[in-house]
């Protein structure tokens, strides 16, 4: 086991305020002691996280899992966290704080049997394994999901703004030509004058009557002419709802789309 | 071919969607599902032994046509389909412990992660990766996720089963947590 400490300077990893004099900087920048050279750059954000990180330093420094130098790991875990943003170094302070609460543990003298000392480790070994399996299955999904992806299943619709168009290339000439060719083969424009046709629904109600009077009732087809003008149809219309609300009749529908059913309401009469 | 792998292979050729081998068997009420299991290999064959530029693949509990992976690339260069996009780390990761240890909740997730899923909870959601399954006893009753058929399907899966066992995994997992 080994012995050695972990310096810390004034930064307070509990998060309580900052010392009065103490730049920001060195709140996420704990000790940095006369930095044995760091050996390569680490790009941070290309870890998923905290656990990730600290995996990746165990596999490089060739350490067992099962009997982690904390504070060689933990040396090396805040070096490469120390050109992290405030923000997203968060998670990664609280796995920092945890590893050195750990070394804190492993210096306390231990009392009593052997047998009953638990090490303060064995926690975070237990969450590394169960990161590290989890990474495994990822490895599987990302193997599996690429196989998937590699194959069209029918109507596999394009995903928006997945396929970008390519850039338009296009000069202004280009451009000018166009709108003048444009010009000259565009005729005069033509004018249409549009002409208010007035609804005869007065007309319309008065034929429903005379109709529904004696056929008692009538299909939508029966009282609207095939080449009926738009103006015939919505007068047509029109004067049906007003009966209907009136209560001379009934408009019934008996599925969606067929044809209108107009019955002669009795009661209405007497209303 | 005969006549049943043949109707099988219209109504996969309809379908956007794997087809489960017992709405299959609603196309011939009659034919036993051993009869069903014959004939979709037949087709199966057929595909694979007179050269055909589609396979047929069992994928996310049921059958499906899918082009053979040697066109995706030309396919997708004249852009007539494009592939689903990758899915990130973070978001594979918060993946592969929901398909393990569903139901569970976004706390077990983050725990296990040691950094925080809810944003990624949500888009894997609305990619419809992931639903919720239901809700966990005590406090807050906090929402339980768990994946979908579509994530079979995105993940070439024919069923949850088809992942290692988590004990077959380089390490056993820690037994499984406590309801919350």
């Amino acid at each position: 086991m080994s012995t050695e400490t972990i310096t810390m300077a004034g930064a307070p990893m509990d998060g309580s305020a900052p010392a009065p004099g103490v730049e920001p900087d060195e709140l996420r920048v704990p000790a940095p002691e006369p930095v044995t050279p760091v050996g390569f750059f680490v790009d941070l954000p290309a870890f998923a996280g905290p656990l990730d990180l600290l995996l990746s330093l165990i596999r490089d420094e060739k350490v067992d899992i099962y009997d982690i130098p904390i504070a060689r790991i933990a040396k090396q875990f805040l070096l490469r966290i120390r050109v992290l943003p405030l923000n997203d170094a968060a998670e990664y302070l609280e796995l920092a704080a945890r590893l050195l609460r750990i070394k804190a543990q492993m210096l306390l003298p231990r009392h009593g049997e052997a047998e009953t000392w638990e090490d303060p480790r064995a926690e975070l070994v237990r969450r590394l394994l169960e990161y590290q399996q989890m990474r495994e299955v990822v490895d599987i999904l990302e193997r599996r999901g690429d196989e998937r992806r590699s194959r069209f299943a029918r109507a596999y619709l394009p995903e928006a703004g997945e396929l970008a168009l390519a850039p338009l290339s296009l000069s202004l000439g280009e451009l000018l030509t166009a709108v003048d060719r444009i010009l000259r083969v565009t005729k005069e424009p033509t004018v249409h004058t549009v002409v208010a046709r007035t609804l005869d629904v007065a007309g319309a109600i008065s034929l429903v009557r005379s109709l529904i009077v004696t056929r008692r009732n009538a299909r939508w087809g029966e009282l609207v002419a095939r080449d009926a003008e738009p103006w015939q149809i919505l007068s047509m219309l029109l004067a049906l709802l007003e009966l209907a609300k009136l209560g001379e009749l009934r408009l019934a529908q008996p599925r969606p789309f067929a044809s209108v059913e107009i019955e002669y309401d009795s009661t209405g009469e007497t209303a | 071919m005969i006549p049943l792998a043949k109707l099988l292979e219209a109504a996969l050729f309809a379908s956007a969607r794997p087809i489960p081998a017992d709405e299959l068997s609603a196309l011939a009420p009659e034919v036993s599902p051993a009869e069903i299991a014959s004939a979709l290999d037949t087709l199966r064959e057929h595909y694979d032994v007179d050269g055909h530029g589609v396979e047929l693949a069992e994928i996310g509990g049921g059958w499906q046509i899918l082009t053979r992976a040697e066109y995706t690339e030309a396919i997708e260069r004249a852009q007539l389909a494009a592939r689903p996009q990758r899915l990130s780390a973070a978001a594979l990761e918060t993946l592969a412990i929901i398909a393990y240890r569903q139901p569970i909740g976004r706390t077990e997730v983050e725990e296990i992660r040691g950094v925080a899923v809810g944003s990624i909870l949500k888009s894997l959601q609305e990619r419809a990766l992931i639903d919720v399954v239901g809700r966990a006893e005590g406090l807050g009753r906090p929402l339980l996720y768990g994946t979908t058929s579509l994530f079979l399907e995105q993940f070439a899966l024919r069923h949850l089963e088809e992942l290692p066992r988590a004990d077959e995994l380089a390490i056993a997992l820690r037994p499984s947590p406590q309801p919350l």
